[in-house]
């Protein structure tokens, strides 16, 4: 009940199948989606593995809550050891994708080893098939979402597919499923392309049952009704998406701006929701058509976007002159703010250039900006660059590099490296805004303090989505906290991220947070799963998931040096804004915390944390 | 009154409640590959579109019917008797909508019945695109639309223009 209680494990080097029962007793311990594929993962895994190597393994996971009516319930991740990290990887997507694989009958689909030629999976119900892929390898996302789609005359099919950027392995490609939702972040992308793996179609016609319905239909209901009576998900998100944050943050004083040289953009409004709501001054027409959902989502913050055909970035290039996927808020400022571009049908083309290519626009924005901040300082030239002008606001510049890089060409193929390799590189890794070679998303630590704890601890790296206190110190969720203070930050921080990795683990978005806590959620899950699920058991299930992911990254030779920022955040203060004379101060935080999480001065669990919470 | 599904494509996200109501209601799981009602998605154009059975009145899947298995009840509802189908599929080629399929797991063909009255689609629908009204009224929204814009001097958008959505 919940989980459909089947895994599919496919060996792409011996090209086998097989399906096996559901650890139980792990479910009990981990509920689903990443906690429990994290366990599967790292029993079966080296942590010291090379995560381009066949030896690494990836998990597409669905959560008990997948495929139900429960608001947000469509949810799956992808687990592995991230390419771009090094560390535990879990990036998680909506879209069709997860809950058509739970109807298929799957509660997740483990990857081992490495085909000899390109090759892609179909999973119709319980037949799951290997087919080779040499007609798409080297094809978009939308030509062989398409293709596929044509070859097994199937338009019901949902698919998750590497682009040219993760057969390239791009250190930061994604995987996009239903043509522009993405497991995003840490290059998983680039590890399915160094399997040889181009896609997964899936097509299910089983049904998810669950424990007791009419309890669920009630707890589901009742959540449904609190997300909608929200301001947040019952207004703000449905009208504007998340960029609903983008003046927010701004005036705010806590938006990163030209490689975090700035916290606040001039350009801001250009790009903001309000701004793609507006009719253009161009032809007179909105760049936002109508908001779309996920499957199973009531709050709908998905945008749908089209470019004017007349743009510079999409004459004669037809594939861009349709609606499809636009901008989000971290996407529109890490292309945006974060490079100082404020031409937003620019911003617009190349978030449908990472779409269409497999890129993580938050990492590849990164990786421009301080690509930027190196030609600024004169230490790349154009005769690195291949010719680009690559100044800071350059919208020229920004697209011809979007065009580059998922195809490994030119300067493309170091844009491709992430930000911290490139600027070693150059000499200067102090330039990458970056945490365990992840860039930052879209919130500057010295105008949210409690961020760069969350920062400098996330165990996939620098992350907004493993404890966004921003809901806390910015919007006042669940109450309001000073978001210039670090004190009480330590326990904030941690209470987020325990809660964080139980929604993950359930099949909900965490966007449904803004409005529920595990009181709500609990219940649902509750009615849903066997065996009985408080929101206590949650939190401490949440934490359990948290010290797994942790032991793992310590084991793979992460240790307390790698909960850092860079020196900028922490040694140039900001200059203007309510953040004006700060620096983060993570120093002050980062031993609390340790503390809070039961590790040593190290930040190594101890014995009796792991005990406790049965590792 | 004649109660019929209106559906006001305009206002769908394409978030498969009404799939899963609907499946759960009449299979007791949820399962969007036997829901009666189906979400298109247009995703190039911006658009998603609920499409189901709009209950005929004179219903081409009845006419066709070889065993009668398929009557019409007092509120005009079309309804399969699964005791009485023989599973042949001539309802599903005579329908013009495609909104009569077969069930290959019972051998029957399901089409929505409107849950006798009181449709779930409707119920589950979070931005009101999926109504249950009066079939005589069933324009009135688009009409009060363009009434509006004529009073305004303004026909340029229409209420089915992407732009209008909500």
């Amino acid at each position: 009940m919940g989980w459909t209680g089947k895994i599919l494990r496919v060996n792409l080097t011996e090209g086998t199948i097989k399906t096996e029962p559901l650890r139980m007793d792990w479910a009990r311990l981990y509920l689903g989606q990443r906690g429990l594929a994290t366990k599967y993962l790292v029993e079966e895994i080296n942590p010291k593995v090379d995560p381009l190597g066949p030896d690494n393994k990836m998990i597409f996971a669905t959560g008990p809550l997948t495929g139900t009516a429960a608001s947000t319930g469509g949810r799956y991740s992808v687990i592995t050891k991230g390419a771009l990290t090094n560390a535990i990887a879990c990036s998680n997507s909506g879209g069709y994708f997860g809950a058509e694989l739970k109807f298929a009958g799957w509660d997740m689909i483990i990857v081992e080893g490495k085909s000899p030629k390109p090759v892609y999976l179909t999973v119709i119900d319980d037949k799951c098939e290997i087919h080779d892929a040499g007609q798409i390898w080297g094809k978009s996302v939308w030509d062989s979402d398409e293709w596929i789609k044509k070859r097994h005359q199937d338009p019901m099919m949902h698919i998750s597919i590497i682009g040219v950027a993760g057969e390239n392995q791009v250190l930061y490609s994604c995987i996009v499923n239903d043509l522009h939702r993405a497991a995003g972040r840490s290059g998983v992308g680039a590890v399915m392309g160094s399997k040889n793996l181009k896609a997964i179609a899936v097509r299910g016609t089983n049904g998810v049952k669950v424990k007791d319905g009419m309890r669920f239909l009630k707890a589901t209901r009742e959540a449904k009704k609190v997300l909608q009576e929200n301001a947040v998900t019952g207004a703000g998100l449905p009208t504007y998406g998340t960029q609903v944050l983008m003046n927010v943050i701004n005036e705010a004083g806590a938006m990163p701006t030209r490689n975090h040289r700035q916290v606040q953009f001039e350009g801001a409004h250009d790009i903001s929701a309000e701004a793609m709501a507006t009719p253009r001054k161009s032809d007179g027409q909105k760049n936002l058509l109508t908001n779309q959902a996920c499957f199973g989502c009531t709050i709908a913050c998905g945008r749908i976007s089209k470019i004017d055909e007349k743009h510079f970035s999409i004459q004669n290039k037809p594939q861009y002159w349709h609606a499809s996927g636009g901008l989000e808020y971290e996407a529109a400022w890490a292309l945006g703010s974060n490079t100082g571009v404020n031409d937003l049908e620019a911003l617009t083309m190349v978030n449908f250039v990472c779409n269409e290519q497999g890129l993580d626009p938050i990492s590849f924005g990164a990786t421009v900006s301080a690509a930027m901040e190196l030609y600024d300082l004169g230490l790349i030239t154009k005769e690195t660059t291949g010719g680009i002008d690559l100044k800071f606001g350059s919208a020229e510049a920004l697209v011809k590099c979007a065009e580059l890089t998922g195809k490994a060409e030119g300067f493309g193929k170091e844009l491709g490296l992430g930000s911290l390799r490139l600027c070693t590189k150059y000499g200067r890794p102090d330039l990458s805004m970056s945490v365990k070679g992840q860039e930052f998303p879209a919130y500057d630590s010295r105008g949210i303090q409690g961020m760069g704890l969350t920062y400098a601890t996330s165990n996939r790296g620098a992350c907004h989505l493993r404890s966004y206190t921003v809901s806390s110190e910015i919007l006042g969720i669940p109450e309001k906290t000073d978001p210039l203070a670090t004190d009480g930050k330590p326990a904030l921080v941690k209470a987020f991220q325990d809660a964080t990795a139980a929604v993950d683990s359930s099949g909900l978005c965490v966007f449904t947070t803004f409005a529920w806590t595990l009181n709500d959620i609990a219940p649902q899950v509750d009615a849903a799963c066997e065996g009985d699920w408080s929101p206590e058991y949650l939190m401490e299930l949440g934490e359990r998931i948290w010290n797994m992911e942790r032991v793992f990254n310590n084991r793979a030779g992460f240790t307390a040096k790698d909960d850092n920022l860079p020196p900028r955040l922490v040694s140039e203060p900001a200059e203007a804004g309510p953040a004006k004379g700060l620096v983060n101060g993570l120093a002050k935080m980062l031993p609390e915390y340790y503390q809070l999480r039961g590790w040593t001065a190290d930040g190594v669990p101890t014995n009796e944390t792991l005990s406790r919470l049965a590792l | 009154m004649l109660k019929a599904l209106v559906i006001d494509a305009g206002k769908c996200t394409g978030c498969k409640q009404c799939e899963m109501a609907c499946s759960y209601v009449k299979e007791g799981e949820f399962n969007v590959a036997k829901s009666r009602i189906r979400v298109f998605d247009f995703h190039t154009e911006a658009r998603f579109v609920p499409y189901t059975c709009t209950q005929c009145a004179e219903a081409w899947c009845q006419q066709a019917c070889p065993v009668n298995a398929i009557t019409t009840n007092a509120d005009g509802i079309k309804i399969v008797h699964e005791n009485l189908c023989v599973g042949c599929k001539v309802c599903t080629i005579a329908c013009p909508f495609g909104t009569v399929n077969y069930n290959a797991s019972t051998g029957k063909v399901i089409k929505c019945d409107l849950c006798l009255g009181s449709p779930a689609c409707a119920d589950a629908c979070p931005t009101g695109a999926i109504t249950f009204r009066d079939s005589e009224q069933a324009g009135f929204d688009k009409m009060r639309v363009w009434a509006t814009q004529a009073a305004h001097g303004t026909t340029t958008q229409g209420p089915n223009t992407p732009a209008a959505k909500g």
